[in-house]
């Protein structure tokens, strides 16, 4: 008989450890990586194969440098996470080199600087996405039209960085909505804007993440706060406007299916580190990270603005979890910001 | 109202909870058989929470079956009995249940096997033949305590406060822990006796309601009670299976929507709460006379060959129950006393079953593996989202770990009830109760050390008060010798100044007294320190009063002027320093601060005028007045300050040493025991001896060069104790010597000289006096650091 003392509680559910959760989460891209490969080509896929080795080798340098257990620590599949998420935030056009600079600021400097897994005040992968679209502009905003897709080999020699990329490129339906605001003529006639039901090729893009959010929902690896609040807030903003003014503004339903809405709402913002803990937090975090994004995206000088208002909310975040805590059993009211 | 036909119970739902694997029906299959009797019956004279019970019987003493062999000690306390006859083959430390680990004071019982009673006084009459409220010390004396959870002694919680009435009573039968069938098959086997305890216990409290709430998982249970209950009034309530439903705040939630506030008791919003498992043994206690000796213990796990559940005597060893219930030895990975979320993992199966022990799970290494490596904390939320107390608990856990205890008690800290919830969940296998746990302890311990430094600050300080005084006496008296045959000059103008001095005091009194009363009106904590506040700033005017009267009587110099100027000038600045810090508190604790804020604002005016006359004073007189009074007093103070915080880390530090210690006193009889027992975690028990050993030493050394730099300090300033000592000798033989030189005086009849000699004598005494204490309080202040 062996007499261990450990303390209460001694069951602890089964099959529950973070590396799960994080696994969770990869493999509800899966839909969105099929669509933007159907729609992109390979870029997608290229993109993935660099960024999660070099985040692998990225975190273990750091982890070793650190003196951790390195294996022990990769198993929480928290770089892959990472990866994942900013390979399908860049284009599918990029060069490996971009990639592997975008990985290296993710993990080395906005995650392990901070202290590690648990410890970085904002969602690396946005940080990565903000350092290269701010350091290669040109790089970070060519994206392929939608359908039509370069072939293997094509996309191959992007990733080498060996070829035309120009020739593959075109405008996404944000930017050319932002550049034809007010002119409704022309939005009216750009074949981009107009998909089944909301822009073109983006919508299918869209659907597929929220598909992979709601299995997350399901499984409970995250909490609907956040994404819903994020898309009713971004719809709530953009509707009377819209409706003030349709020539200028685009409609909540565009918002709601073009660029990174919803992998932002259900795979960004969400990431728990970063983001809002307490219940009501979590509510006024998503709506204003919706807000933020119509508002970047409205009136801002880049097209998509999920990175920058995730980003921006990062840094709000503790302060909202101090005046959100919830009330406590036996508590006539919640300690909210509560002074010492 | 009929509640065995009446509908459903509106329930509360409250907060988060979990849905754990239950696991019951491993012990619930088979029906409650008799536990063997044991060689040995092991007692600890703590099995109930409060203070532990006294022995009444001596070593070798025959005892019968329910004799009283302790008595309880205090009121929140209880008796022991014997739970069968037999003889006292000892009294002493055995181990015992406590999580800690640690040996306790027990009796230990070899019984005889004739099971022979002693005389009872059963009382089946209870209804009719007494007042409800004689019933409770015969509760007492039978010595119930709650059985399911702490151990609370049931008498205190059926006299609740008159402020208080009881609106419901609660009967706990909800048993969420998985693995625990204990309460299921009391409910199973005699729902009549524990209706007819419930029915007790209503002619005691007599609440308008009696609620019985059981968990949905347990429906031969159920229809035993409403069985039981029919016709009875008592209303069997089902609630939903939940982690924790059977927790005493979140049951009385679900069934009646009030919360227990925090920090409270669940008679402060009018409810009792008692276990199932109590009631049986309360109607055991009144119907039959019969004291508290056995209960059903769950015994369960997969490395039972026989699980199921016992009626076991108290004192039983858990090893006797384990062979009994075919334990595979080898298999057991697990020792726990309770269940698998709540219990605590036992160190050695000689510990005896107790009131609480509602379980012992003798689980395999595959049932209850051991602890996952911690990962870091990210942030999910899946902790706060399972919470019953609607806590954060990844926050407590970030500032526990980070021993940022304000931060956590902000986080309400002290409101986690351990439930384990959240450690149940967290992917990143946080052992987050052990952080609370350990947390708490910290916050509890600060707590005590607070109080203790308060009362220790203001014994010095008063000491501090007492000296000065007299050193300002005795300054007085010598200038009055001095100038004893001058004239005094001006002495209208210092009559002045001393009256205004006596009107701030006063004035200070006063508004001390208002911020008193401010405070008691606000329920303020701070009472007690204000009203010390008080009494000294009434002495300090009462002392500038007899100077005003004094000074009026017998116009003294000008020199005696300015050293009362500058007492009152010390008191009025003295006095501002604590209405600030009044204030300082106040404005912490939130309350509205305008009234001492002006107050401060008086003081303040007051400090500086006194300040402004001494500084008027000083140069008119400063020929006459050396300014070394008030030079020499304020370097002393600080000094004195120092020591202060120095005596208080040599506290800190004789703590951090007698703790270690006791850890490695503890743990080296921890080693001797697995020594005996051939335990085969030696080599890491050894280490840990080691580890505590090397921390008290380390202590040791710290607390040692604390005291010499101490020391040094001390002969470095003249103060050492040798130095003092003379200086005592020396002021003690002045004194003497004066008192020879009066005697002759006296002889040979010079008035003159007898009045000067006399007055001297006076100030030499009261220097010896004061030196004295120095000595006293350095030799007190020395011992502290040698002992
Ligand atoms: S469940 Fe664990 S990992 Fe998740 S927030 Fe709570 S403590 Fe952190
Ligand atoms: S142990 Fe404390 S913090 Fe954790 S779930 Fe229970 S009450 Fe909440």
């Amino acid at each position: 008989m062996s007499l261990i003392t450990v303390t209460s509680p001694h069951a602890t559910r089964s099959g529950n450890h973070t590396g799960a959760f994080m696994r969770q989460v990869v493999y509800a891209t899966i839909p969105g990586i099929v669509v933007m490969t159907w729609l992109f080509g390979w870029g997608t896929l290229f993109n993935l194969m660099i960024a999660i080795p070099a985040a692998l080798l990225a975190e273990a340098a750091v982890l070793k440098a650190r003196g951790y257990n390195v294996r022990f620590a990769l198993r929480d599949w928290s770089a892959v996470v990472t990866a994942v998420l900013l390979a399908l935030a860049i284009p599918p056009t990029s060069p490996w080199w971009l990639i592997v600079i975008g990985i290296i600021a993710a993990i080395v400097v906005a995650k392990q600087l901070y202290g590690g897994l648990g410890m970085n005040p904002f969602n690396p992968a946005m940080v990565g996405y903000v350092v290269l679209l701010i350091s290669f502009p040109l790089e970070m905003t060519r994206w392929i039209g939608p359908h039509e897709a370069p072939s293997w080999f094509d996309s191959f020699r992007m990733v080498l960085a060996s070829a035309n990329v120009d020739a593959f490129t075109g405008a996404t339906p944000l930017d050319s909505f932002r550049t034809w605001a007010g002119n409704a003529e022309q939005l009216q006639a750009l074949p981009i804007l107009h998909g089944e039901f909301a822009s073109l090729g983006w919508e299918w893009v869209n659907i597929a993440f929220l598909i992979g959010g709601l299995y997350l929902l399901a499984r409970k690896i995250i909490s609907w706060h956040i994404p819903v609040a994020m898309l009713a807030g971004m719809a709530l903003i953009a509707l009377p406007f819209w409706l003030f003014d349709d020539a200028r503004y685009a409609s909540p339903l565009f918002h709601l299916f073009s660029g990174a809405a919803m992998f932002g709402a259900f795979f960004i913002a969400t990431d728990p580190v970063s983001a809002a803990t307490s219940r009501y937090g979590r509510l006024i975090y998503g709506a204003l990270i919706g807000v933020l994004v119509w508002i970047i995206r409205s009136h801002g000088g880049y097209p998509d603005a999920v990175a920058f208002a995730v980003l921006l909310m990062n840094l709000a975040a503790p302060t909202i979890d101090y005046y959100t805590q919830p009330r406590t059993y036996g508590h006539h009211r919640a300690k909210r910001g509560a002074t010492r | 109202m009929n509640a065995s036909i009446g509908k459903p119970r509106l329930l509360f739902d409250f907060h988060g909870g979990i849905h754990p694997p239950q696991n019951k029906t491993l012990s619930n299959q088979r029906p409650i058989r008799p536990a063997p009797l044991p060689a040995q019956l092991i007692l600890p004279l703590n099995m109930h929470l409060g203070a532990p019970a006294k022995p009444v019987v001596q070593v070798g003493d025959e005892v019968l079956k329910g004799q009283k062999i302790a008595e309880a000690q205090g009121a929140v306390s209880l008796p022991v009995h014997a739970p069968t006859s037999g003889k006292v083959v000892a009294i002493g430390p055995r181990p015992i249940q406590h999580p800690s680990g640690l040996d306790a004071p027990c009796i230990v019982i070899e019984p005889d096997g004739r099971e022979q009673w002693c005389e009872l006084h059963p009382l089946p009459d209870w209804r009719t033949c007494c007042p409800p409220s004689a019933l409770i010390p015969r509760l007492r004396e039978a010595g119930v305590a709650g059985m399911g959870g702490a151990g609370f002694p049931s008498a205190v919680k059926l006299s609740p406060r008159a402020e208080h009435p009881i609106e419901q009573l609660v009967i706990n039968a909800v048993e969420c822990e998985p693995y625990i069938t204990a309460d299921d098959m009391l409910m199973r086997e005699r729902a009549d006796q524990i209706i007819a305890g419930v029915e007790i216990l209503r002619h005691i409290l007599n609440p308008k309601e009696v609620i019985v709430g059981i968990e949905d998982n347990k429906p031969q249970a159920i229809e035993a009670m409403r069985r039981a209950a029919t016709g009875s009034g008592i209303e069997i309530a089902v609630v939903p299976t939940k982690y924790p439903s059977g927790g005493e705040k979140q049951l009385i939630y679900m069934l009646t929507g009030k919360e227990v506030p925090s920090g409270g008791i669940p008679a402060q919003v009018g409810v009792v709460c008692h276990n199932t498992g109590t009631a049986l043994a309360i109607h055991r206690a009144i119907v039959f006379g019969e004291p508290l000796i056995s209960r059903v213990t769950t015994l369960t796990g997969k490395a039972l060959r026989e699980p199921g559940n016992m009626e076991v005597l108290l004192g039983t060893p858990v090893s006797a129950l384990l062979d009994a219930a075919g334990a595979d030895m080898n298999r057991i990975g697990r020792l726990v006393m309770g269940g698998p979320m709540m219990g605590f993992t036992l160190h050695s199966s000689a510990i005896p079953v107790v009131k609480t022990t509602n379980c012992i799970l003798a689980a395999t290494a595959e049932e209850l593996p051991p602890p996952a490596t911690e990962q870091p904390c990210i942030r999910c939320g899946s902790c706060a989202d399972v919470c019953p107390a609607d806590l954060l608990p990844q926050q407590l856990f970030w500032y526990s770990k980070n021993q940022d205890l304000e931060r956590a008690q902000q986080y309400n800290l002290m409101d986690c009830i351990e439930c384990g919830a959240c450690a149940y969940v967290c992917p990143s296998h946080i052992p987050l109760v052990q952080y609370y746990r350990f947390a708490k302890g910290e916050v509890r311990k600060e707590m005590a050390e607070q109080q203790k430094a308060d009362r220790a600050r203001q014994r010095f300080e008063a000491r501090q008060d007492r000296l000065a005084k007299e050193q300002a006496e005795k300054e007085a008296r010598r200038k009055a010798r001095l100038e004893g045959s001058k004239p005094a000059a001006a002495s209208g103008v210092d009559v002045a100044a001393l009256k205004a001095a006596s009107l701030e005091a006063s004035a200070a009194y006063k508004a001390a007294v208002k911020a008193l009363k401010a405070a008691e009106a606000e329920g303020s904590d701070q009472v007690a320190a204000l009203a010390s506040d008080v009494e000294q700033l009434k002495a300090k005017a009462d002392a500038a009063k007899a100077a005003v009267r004094d000074a009026g009587n017998a116009p003294a110099a000008p020199v005696v002027d300015v050293a009362a100027l500058k007492a009152a000038s010390l008191e009025a600045s003295a006095a501002y320093k604590a209405a600030v810090k009044a204030l300082k508190e106040a404005e912490a604790a939130g309350q509205d601060v305008t009234a001492l804020r002006t107050e401060a604002d008086a003081l303040k005016a007051k400090a500086d005028a006194a300040k402004a006359a001494v500084r008027d004073a000083g140069p008119a007189t400063a020929k006459a007045a050396p300014v070394q009074p008030a030079t020499a007093e304020q370097p002393a103070a600080e000094k004195a300050d120092d020591g202060a915080e120095r005596a208080q880390k040599m506290k800190a530090l004789k703590t951090a040493f007698n703790m270690s210690h006791k850890h490695f006193k503890e743990a080296t009889a921890a080693l001797e025991h697995a020594e005996r027992e051939g335990a085969d975690n030696l080599e890491e028990l050894r280490k840990q001896v080691e580890r505590f050993k090397l921390k008290a030493d380390k202590a040791k050394a710290a607390l040692g060069l604390l005291v010499d730099q101490a020391k040094a300090d001390m002969r470095a300033s003249g103060s050492d104790l040798k130095s003092l000592k003379i200086e005592a000798a020396q002021t003690e033989a002045a004194a003497r010597q004066k008192a020879r030189e009066l005697e002759a005086a006296r002889v040979k009849g010079d008035d003159e000289r007898i009045n000067v000699l006399s007055r001297e004598l006076d100030a030499l005494q009261r220097e010896a006096q004061v030196a004295a204490g120095a000595l006293k309080a350095a030799t007190d202040e020395q011992g502290l650091a040698d002992a």
